[in-house]
């Protein structure tokens, strides 16, 4: 029988909900794709440092995930996103993107290659009509796994440390493979991939397995200082390595209600993405016609002056000509500066002569400046760590 | 791989206008015909033996002067045995009613005074208003989007001649463009007869009934079109519409182009961005710079570009095209001339009783069910042109409405559709179940089977509003531009839509000529 009453529980919990709301010692919660999920456990500054110097989870269950498996699985995914899906190996795992027939971006994701004919597309927003429009004409099945699927996300320069004293021999594992593991009597998938920029892990079993990884994970992490992290924490991570996230750097196109609002690619930063030799995909004839005269906006990443979180600012040229705006923004801990993501028109994607109008509340009344904002290369924060293989033993 | 400037796909009205535009101008052209004639709906395909093949279309309403006077089909057969015919609107108690004239210029039978003077000045607006639409069938549609060539001085002298009807006609056009019909016809008329023969003649090929909300706006189209120079005129050619499909094909080889039948196209090919040329179903490849598919836009992007060349929203949106036809044809070969209670048979003969009939047997249609009293047009075209079938035998061709596009059991639904019309005959015309050697029931589909028309529709796609103009067949694709570089549509379902009127492949011709090579 239909539970009549869902109405009073309008937020899921994820496997791990015991364990994160035992350690939610805020009790700050926010809803993220229907479940509740943990802003900052305790103190935001300790997270985002335990992701820079120690090693942290995040209850990644949330996220969107797609099956797409059957013979034309490969052939489905190359026409849906811009990136060649048939030249990622299995076990690989690779950062791309879809658009709409304008060429406008839909979403974002990793696309992970689990077996010849079987793919996993983790994404920010849920668009199963878009997937399914998208595979008439292919032998493929799509289906939505988010409640299918407990993930966790291990991150920070001692993961490997902790995944080794768990039990897991991931030396030889390279950023963007992934390897299968016996776990519990059941399967673990350890992935080197994540949103911090940094040394890291994300892990998939059976939500039934959530609870003894997370507890194995604890144990073994002891004495690495592993905590676990929440949202909060995490964008700061993902800034500082310069990633974008639907719906807050861009608007995904099903969203967009003003037209001069939609995105692109080539718009967003993310032309590099793009394969124009693998044949068709969705918005392939569009983006070609915008490469030709040029896309009207830029993304670019700032550093800024002074030390107010630019967050939402609007961009000058020469202080007073509108030319763009601040999408996200922090101050660094691990940098000790200000920096930002920020749409721009096209022209001003070099930066000189930028500002940023940043509005801060003091004690109820807003201090207003214009600091100046230089264009700077992303990401703002890379370390070598991740990208060694095996990965440093701190 | 044999080259070619240009491959038409389908050598119906719309391809055959589009190659002799194109040949006539030098290009090297090839027409590829699935069937094993030329001619599209006015190729007819053999019932009975000893009896001439039937085309899918048994008169002519909307033949494009343009494509008449410039391919010379006169010179290439073409002869009209009535360029104007009549129409009887049979009673099952023999008080017929005719209809002479262009769209009923004159009525002869039981019909009031009042409704003689309503229907001579509902039947000149109509006339009037679909003159002024007419021009639009011409031209290719604008799009909105900027920058795309609208021709906005074609579109300006419309919507002037429009204003110029003075203030009270185009207030009038305003308000009938998008109503139904039923509701029209019951403002100014009250004779049922008169009224039921208008409101099949309005829906024809449609899936619309007499009361679908926009059922007007496809009747103006319909009476847009002309027959020798005359608006409205209803033609049958000598030897019947095949001849016409015959006439083209040979005018188009006579301009160079080369048609070649029992050649079905499986695949567009393309490198991705161009056409590259096209495969047929044998596996032999042809290459052209250019394909010009005459084929239905849903065959032509789904099964001939296929999904996996198109971007996803365009084939969602192909995908959804409307498609159903609602037009079931019957092939009588009877051993003697039926008595439909004395009338005219060489009359185009209508069982419409009155305008409910005509919605009545579109009800069930809609459920896909089909009609227990079907309405519909009949011609006779043995009696014009008697060496279509055996001395003294006749053929019987009638369109008849509403058959379900898509039945549950198909065999069935045909057979009691067949039944049905049976019935309907009989009832008008006593005794001629007796003289019936062979009956033929062609429901919706089994017109898709032979013709190519997805749903059976005769215009490859829904004539009706919201798949009108720059909306036809698609947003994006009513220009006649395929959406891939080189690729042409130009199908009846293409602005302006079908009949063997030549107009959308001739439209299309003239935007490649546009376009440049």
């Amino acid at each position: 029988m239909t539970d009549l009453r869902h109405y009073q529980t309008p937020l899921r919990q994820t496997p791990f909900h015991p364990r994160t709301s035992a350690a939610n010692r805020l009790h700050a919660w926010a809803p993220w794709a229907g479940y509740a999920t943990v802003q900052t456990y305790d103190d935001l500054a300790m997270e985002h440092s335990a992701i820079r110097n120690a090693a942290t989870l995040y209850d990644l269950c949330p996220m969107i995930k797609y099956r797409i498996e059957g013979t034309d699985a490969a052939a489905c995914l190359n026409r849906l996103t811009v990136r060649d899906a048939d030249r990622l190996a299995v076990g690989g795992v690779h950062y791309t993107v879809w658009c709409d027939d304008a060429g406008h971006l839909i979403d974002d994701g990793t696309l992970f290659r689990l077996a010849p004919d079987r793919y996993r597309l983790c994404c920010q927003e849920r668009h199963l009509p878009w997937l399914l429009d998208s595979a008439f004409g292919f032998d493929v099945r799509i289906t939505d796994e988010t409640g299918e699927i407990a993930a966790l996300a291990l991150q920070g320069p001692t993961s490997a440390v902790v995944l080794r004293a768990a039990g897991f021999d991931i030396d030889t594992l390279k950023p963007f493979r992934m390897a299968e593991f016996p776990f519990a009597g059941g399967h673990l998938t350890i992935s080197r991939t994540g949103f911090t920029g940094d040394l890291g892990y994300e892990l998939w079993t059976t939500p039934d397995l959530a609870l003894p990884l997370w507890d194995s994970l604890t144990d073994a992490g002891a004495l690495y200082g592993l905590r676990p992290v929440g949202s909060e924490a995490l964008n700061i991570a993902r800034l500082e390595a310069g990633f974008i996230i639907a719906g807050q750097d861009f608007t995904p196109a099903p969203h967009c209600l003003r037209e001069d609002r939609l995105r692109s690619p080539l718009e967003m930063g993310l032309g590099w993405l793009i394969d124009w030799d693998k044949g068709q995909f969705t918005g392939r004839r569009a983006l070609l016609r915008q490469r030709e005269r040029g896309p009207h906006w830029a993304f670019v990443g700032l550093e800024i002056e002074g030390n107010v979180a630019a967050e939402g600012a609007i961009l000058y040229h020469n202080r007073k000509t509108e030319i763009g705006v601040i999408t996200g923004a922090c101050w660094s801990p691990t940098l000790k500066t200000s920096i930002a993501l920020a749409q721009v028109k096209a022209r001003h994607a070099k930066g000189g002569n930028l500002w940023a109008e940043i509005y801060a509340l003091r004690e109820l009344h807003y201090a207003r400046m214009m600091m100046p904002a230089r264009v700077v290369a992303r990401p703002f924060f890379n370390p070598t760590r991740k990208r060694q293989t095996p990965p440093g033993k701190l | 791989m044999p080259s070619f400037d240009t491959i038409v796909i389908g050598a119906g009205p719309n391809g055959l206008a589009a190659a002799h535009r194109l040949a006539s101008r030098g290009d090297r052209v090839l027409v590829l015909e699935r069937g094993t004639t030329p001619g599209g709906g006015a190729a007819g395909a053999e019932f009975a033996p000893g009896f001439a093949a039937m085309p899918l279309a048994h008169l002519s309403y909307n033949l494009d002067a343009r494509v008449a006077r410039t391919m010379d089909l006169p010179r290439h057969g073409l002869r009209w045995a009535n360029a104007n015919l009549a129409t009887t609107a049979l009673s099952a108690t023999g008080a017929h009613l005719r209809l002479e004239g262009p769209l009923g210029l004159t009525l002869t039978g039981e019909v009031s005074d009042r409704d003689r003077a309503a229907w001579a000045g509902l039947r000149a607006r109509l006339l009037r208003f679909a003159g002024v639409l007419a021009p639009l069938r011409g031209m290719t549609p604008p799009r909105l989007a900027k920058g795309v060539g609208n021709p906005m001085g074609q579109l300006a002298k419309i919507a002037l001649r429009a204003r110029m009807m003075g203030a009270d006609e185009f207030r009038e056009l305003g308000r009938i463009f998008l109503t139904n019909v039923h509701d029209l016809l019951d403002d100014e008329l009250e004779t049922p007869l008169l009224k039921g023969a208008l409101a099949l003649d309005a829906t024809l090929g449609i899936w619309l009934g007499p009361r679908s909300p926009n059922s007007v706006l496809p009747w103006l189209d319909r009476l847009a079109g002309a027959t020798d120079g005359a608006q409205a005129a209803l033609g049958l050619p000598m030897g019947g519409m095949a001849t016409l499909g015959a006439a083209m094909a040979r005018a188009a080889e006579a301009a160079g182009a080369t048609i070649r039948c029992n050649a079905a196209v499986a695949q567009i090919l393309t490198d991705g961005d161009t056409v590259q040329g096209l495969r047929l179903a044998d596996g032999e490849e042809l290459s052209a710079a250019r394909i010009v598919s005459s084929l239905a836009p849903k065959t032509t992007l789904l099964s001939l570009v296929g999904a996996r060349h198109l971007d996803a929203g365009q084939t969602t949106r192909a995908r959804h095209l409307k498609t159903r036809g609602g037009a079931a044809k019957l092939h009588l070969a009877l051993s003697a001339a039926p008595d439909f209670r004395g009338a005219a048979l060489g009359d185009r003969l209508v069982i419409a009783g009155s305008e409910h009939a005509v919605e009545r047997a579109f009800n069930p249609a809609k459920y896909g069910r089909t009609p227990q009293a079907p309405v519909m047009e009949i011609v006779i075209p043995t009696v014009h042109d008697p060496t279509l079938a055996p001395a003294g035998q006749h053929i019987l061709s009638a369109i008849v409405q509403y058959a379900p596009p898509a039945p549950a059991d198909p065999d069935a639904a045909r057979t009691a559709m067949l039944d049905a019309s049976l019935r309907v005959l009989e009832d008008h015309a006593p005794g001629i179940g007796a003289l019936i050697l062979k009956a033929e029931m062609l429901m919706p589909h089994d017109i898709e089977t032979r013709w190519g028309l997805p749903g059976g529709n005769w215009h490859a796609g829904e004539l009706s509003v919201e798949q009108m103009l720059f909306l036809r067949p698609l947003p994006g694709l009513s220009q006649y531009q395929g959406p891939i570089k080189g690729l042409w549509l130009a199908s009846a379902g293409c602005h302006p839509g079908g009949g063997v009127s030549g107009t959308a492949g001739w439209n299309a011709a003239l935007a490649m000529e546009r376009a440049g090579k």
